[in-house]
C-alpha cells in the first residue's frame, strides 16, 4: 500500500500547524516519524488516518485520491500512547472484535495465534484492568494487528512503558513489522528508538518535514543542521568555526584540516557525535584541552562534558571511565569524523561512513 | 541533611502471608547523609512505595524508618522536614518562577535576604535567572518541571530530597541538560538525594549507588560499576544495559562449559560449580573470533542492525539469541550464516539458580 501526501498543509486558527509538505512514504516498510514533543507528529499521523483533514493538498493511497475520506471508511489500524481497550470484554474478546466486524471465521483460532506473538496468551480470559500496562499495550496491539489493515499507525505506543519492557516489546515489533505486507508509520521523540526501528525516517521540526530517507541514512547524512539536533543522542557537540582553505579554524581553537566544498567561506558550524571524541592520543587527531565538568557513568558508557577554549564537548567513552571534577582533560578528534554545515544550517561535509581510523 | 535507615517490610493488605503479599519484603537498607541513590525497577517493584515510606506519605506495616537514629515511623512528611519533586510540574501558574522558588523558604519564615540569594543561587545553576520575573503560567512544560526541581531544591535545612520520576515528561535533549544540572547541584550543595526511576541512564549516570528493586525486594545495591560488571543476579544483569546481559545455558565439568554443543574452556582463576550454569556476557564485550577460537561459539547471524555509532548484531547459538555491540567498521557475515562469537572473557559472569557464582 502506498500512501502519499502532497503539498499538505495543516493551520488552526492563525497557527500553521503543519508547514507544507510531501511525502510518499515507502510501500510496506516501518516509517519513524521522529521529532521532539510539539514536531507535528501526531498532527500528521491523524492527516495519515483521515481524522483530520489537512487545510491544503491531497492524501492518496496507491492512486486513490482519499482526502475527505473520514477514518472509518478507510482501512487503518492505530495505536496510542495510553493503553485503549475496550474495559468489558476479555482480552479475547478484545482482540476478536475486528475479526468479529468482519465476519470472519476460525476466529479463535486467529486470536490465539496473535496472542502467542504478543505473549498474551494466558491472558486471554482476562480483563483489561486485571492486566499491567505492558500487557494492555500489548493487547491494543494484537487488536490492532487484527484490523490486518494495510495502514498501521502507532503514536508512541511505548512511551508509556517501563523502559526494559520498551525494549523488549519494540523489538518484537520490528519482528511482527518484517513480514513486510502493512505500512507502518510509528511516531516517537527518541532518535535510539528510530535507529533500532530502522526502515525508514522523516525528521519533523516544529511543523516541517524536514528530510525522509532510509533511517541509518538519515542519521549518517542529516541533510541539515536541525536534523542533526533532532537526530541525536546525546546531543550533537556543535562548535563555531570559519572555512578556510585548509579546512575548518575553529573559533578560540585548533584547525581541522580537510577539504571543503569548492566555494565554501565564512563561518560555518561543526557537528561531532560525541561518540567520535576520544581521549588517547593518535596520529591525525586534532587535541582539545579542557577540564572535565561531569561524568557521567552508565555501565556501558561514560560521558564526560569537558569544558574547552571552543566551548562545551561531551564525549562518550567506552566502559567505565574515573574522572574527578576540574581534571585537566584532552579530548581528540579525528577530522574525518566532523560534520560542517554552512551559514545556513546545511550539510556541507558528513563523515565517511564506518571508517574511522584507528 | 540526614542519614535515612530503613529496617522494615510493607503490605497492603491487612494480614499478609505469603511473600507475594508484600510490596516491600522485609529488608534493611542504610542511605547515607549527602548521598545521591536511586531506586530502579519495573513497575510494581516496590520503588514507590519504598519512596513513600521514606518520605512519610506511607506508614510501613512492620518496623521501623530512622533519620539520623531518630525513629520518624509516625511522623509526616512535613515533621520530618522532607523535599519532593514528582513527575509532572507542580508550581503555582500565577506566581512568578521567582515567587514560586521562593514559596517553601517563605513558608518557613527564612529571612527576605536569606531567601533572595537562595533563589538566586538555585535559578542560576537551573538557568533560570533570566526568567525570575516572568508569571509560571506562560512556560514550556520543560521550564515548569525546572521550577519543580528547583523548589525541591531550594531548602537547605532537609532530611532529604525525593524523587519520582522527575524527567518523564522532558524530551530527550533536555533530559540530557536536566541531568546534567541535579547531578552538579549535588556535587554543590551535598543534599540526600533519592531518585526513582525505571530508567536505567538516569538511574546510573545520577546516583552514586543504584538500588534494584523487582517484587518487592532490593536486589543488589551498588555503583554503576558494579552493576554493569558484576551483576550478583541475572535480573540486574538483564536489567542494567541495553540491550541487557546475553545469558547462555550450559553446563559446566569444572573445567570448560558446554553451551548449545560448543565446548568453551573457562578463563583462568574462575572456580564454576559442575552442573547446571548459565554464562552471562554483556553485549559491550562481545567480540567477533577465528572459527574453532578457544572460548568462540559457533553461532548463526539473525540481524545486524545500524544503530548509529555502533552495529548491534542479534545472532542465534541454538535457539538463545547473543547480542553484541559492534565498531561501525566491523565487516559481518550475511544473515543466515556463522560467525564465531568470542563468549569467555574477563568480564564473563556464570550463574547458579540465577545467582551470581
Amino acid at each position: 500500500m502506498q500512501l502519499t501526501l502532497e503539498g499538505i498543509r495543516k493551520r488552526v486558527g492563525a497557527d500553521l500547524w503543519l508547514h507544507e509538505m510531501t511525502l510518499a512514504l515507502e510501500p510496506n516498510a516501518v516509517t519513524v516519524l521522529l521529532g521532539a514533543t510539539q514536531a507535528g507528529k501526531t498532527s500528521l499521523m491523524r492527516i495519515m488516518a483521515g481524522l483530520d483533514q489537512p487545510s491544503r493538498g491531497k492524501v492518496r493511497v496507491d492512486a486513490a485520491d482519499v482526502t475527505g475520506v473520514p477514518v472509518r471508511e478507510r482501512n487503518v489500524s492505530m495505536v496510542y500512547q495510553q493503553f485503549i481497550n475496550y474495559p468489558s470484554m476479555k482480552v479475547a474478546a478484545n482482540i476478536a472484535s475486528p475479526m468479529r466486524l468482519r465476519g470472519d471465521r476460525d476466529i479463535d483460532r486467529q486470536v490465539r495465534d496473535l496472542a502467542a506473538k504478543l505473549h498474551i496468551e494466558t491472558f486471554l480470559d482476562r480483563y483489561p484492568s486485571e492486566l499491567s500496562g505492558g500487557q494492555q499495550q500489548r493487547v491494543a496491539l494484537a487488536r490492532a494487528l487484527a484490523k490486518g489493515a494495510p495502514l498501521m499507525l502507532l503514536d508512541e505506543p511505548l512511551v508509556n512503558l517501563d523502559y526494559k519492557l520498551r525494549e523488549e516489546l519494540r523489538e518484537e515489533l520490528t519482528q511482527l513489522f518484517a513480514a513486510g505486507n502493512t505500512t507502518v508509520v510509528y511516531a516517537t521523540t527518541e532518535p535510539g528508538e528510530a535507529l533500532l526501528l530502522g526502515g525508514y525516517t522523516a525528521v519533523l521540526d516544529a511543523g516541517e518535514l524536514l528530510q525522509y530517507g532510509p533511517t541509518a541514512e538519515v542519521f549518517h547524512n542529516p541533510a541539515s543542521l536541525r536534523v542533526a539536533r533532532a537526530f541525536s543522542d546525546p546531543p550533537m557537540n556543535l562548535l563555531d568555526g570559519d572555512a578556510t582553505v585548509q579546512g575548518v579554524q575553529l573559533r578560540g581553537g585548533p584547525l581541522l584540516p580537510m577539504a571543503l566544498p569548492h566555494g565554501s567561506g565564512g563561518p560555518v558550524t561543526v557537528g561531532t557525535r560525541a561518540s567520535a571524541m576520544h581521549v588517547t592520543p593518535r596520529d591525525g587527531y586534532v587535541a582539545l584541552p579542557g577540564h572535565v565538568e561531569l561524568a557521567e557513568i552508565s555501565g556501558s558508557d561514560t560521558f564526560v562534558h569537558v569544558s574547552t577554549a571552543v566551548g562545551e564537548v561531551v564525549a562518550q567513552l567506552t566502559g567505565v571511565r574515573h574522572f574527578e571534577l576540574g581534571d585537566d582533560i584532552t579530548l581528540r578528534l579525528h577530522p574525518s569524523q566532523a560534520y560542517v554545515f554552512g551559514a545556513d544550517g546545511a550539510l556541507l561535509v558528513a563523515p565517511a561512513r564506518g571508517a574511522e581510523p584507528l | 541533611m540526614a542519614r535515612i535507615d530503613l529496617d522494615l517490610a510493607h503490605s497492603y493488605l491487612p494480614d499478609p502471608k505469603g511473600e507475594e503479599d508484600f510490596a516491600l519484603l522485609p529488608l534493611k537498607m542504610s542511605f547515607e547523609d549527602g548521598g545521591a541513590y536511586a531506586l530502579l525497577g519495573p513497575s510494581g517493584c516496590g520503588k514507590s512505595t519504598m519512596l513513600n515510606v521514606i518520605s512519610g506519605l506511607l506508614r510501613p506495616s512492620q518496623g521501623q524508618v530512622r533519620f539520623d537514629g531518630q525513629d520518624v515511623t509516625a511522623l509526616s512528611p512535613q515533621q520530618r522536614n522532607i523535599a519532593q519533586v514528582f513527575q509532572f510540574p507542580v508550581i503555582y501558574d500565577t506566581m512568578t518562577v521567582a515567587q514560586n522558588l521562593a514559596f517553601p523558604l517563605r513558608n518557613r519564615k527564612v529571612p527576605a535576604e536569606r531567601i533572595k540569594a537562595r533563589v538566586g543561587q538555585i535559578a542560576e545553576m537551573l538557568e533560570l535567572s533570566g526568567q525570575l520575573n516572568q508569571r509560571a503560567a506562560g512556560l514550556a512544560a520543560d521550564a515548569k518541571q525546572k521550577i519543580s526541581l528547583g523548589r525541591g531544591l531550594v531548602r537547605e535545612d532537609v532530611a532529604a530530597v525525593l524523587f519520582d520520576e522527575p524527567l518523564t515528561v522532558i524530551d530527550p535533549h533536555l533530559k540530557w541538560q536536566l541531568r546534567r544540572k541535579l547531578k552538579q547541584i549535588h556535587h554543590e550543595l551535598k543534599l540526600t538525594l533519592v531518585y526513582v526511576t525505571h530508567d536505567q541512564v538516569e538511574a546510573l549516570t545520577f546516583a552514586d549507588q543504584v538500588v534494584v528493586m523487582t517484587r518487592g525486594k532490593a536486589v543488589q545495591v551498588g555503583s554503576a560499576e558494579e552493576l554493569f560488571e558484576r551483576p550478583t543476579h541475572t535480573f540486574v544483569g538483564n536489567f542494567i544495559g541495553s540491550p541487557g546481559m546475553n545469558f547462555l545455558p550450559g553446563r559446566c565439568d569444572g573445567k570448560q562449559v558446554e553451551i548449545d554443543g560448543g565446548q568453551l574452556p573457562l578463563p583462568a582463576g574462575h572456580a564454576v560449580p559442575v552442573g547446571e550454569i548459565k554464562l552471562g556476557v554483556r553485549p559491550e564485550y562481545v567480540t567477533l573470533a577465528e572459527p574453532q577460537a578457544g572460548g568462540a561459539l559457533r553461532c548463526t547471524v539473525a540481524q545486524v542492525q545500524d544503530v548509529g555509532t555502533h552495529l548491534l548484531l542479534t545472532a542465534h547459538a541454538g535457539a538463545h539469541p547473543v547480542k553484541a555491540r559492534l565498531a561501525p567498521s566491523t565487516v559481518l557475515p550475511s544473515v543466515g550464516e556463522p560467525v564465531w562469537l568470542q563468549l569467555m572473557t574477563d568480564h564473563t559472569c556464570f550463574y547458579k539458580d540465577e545467582a551470581l557464582v
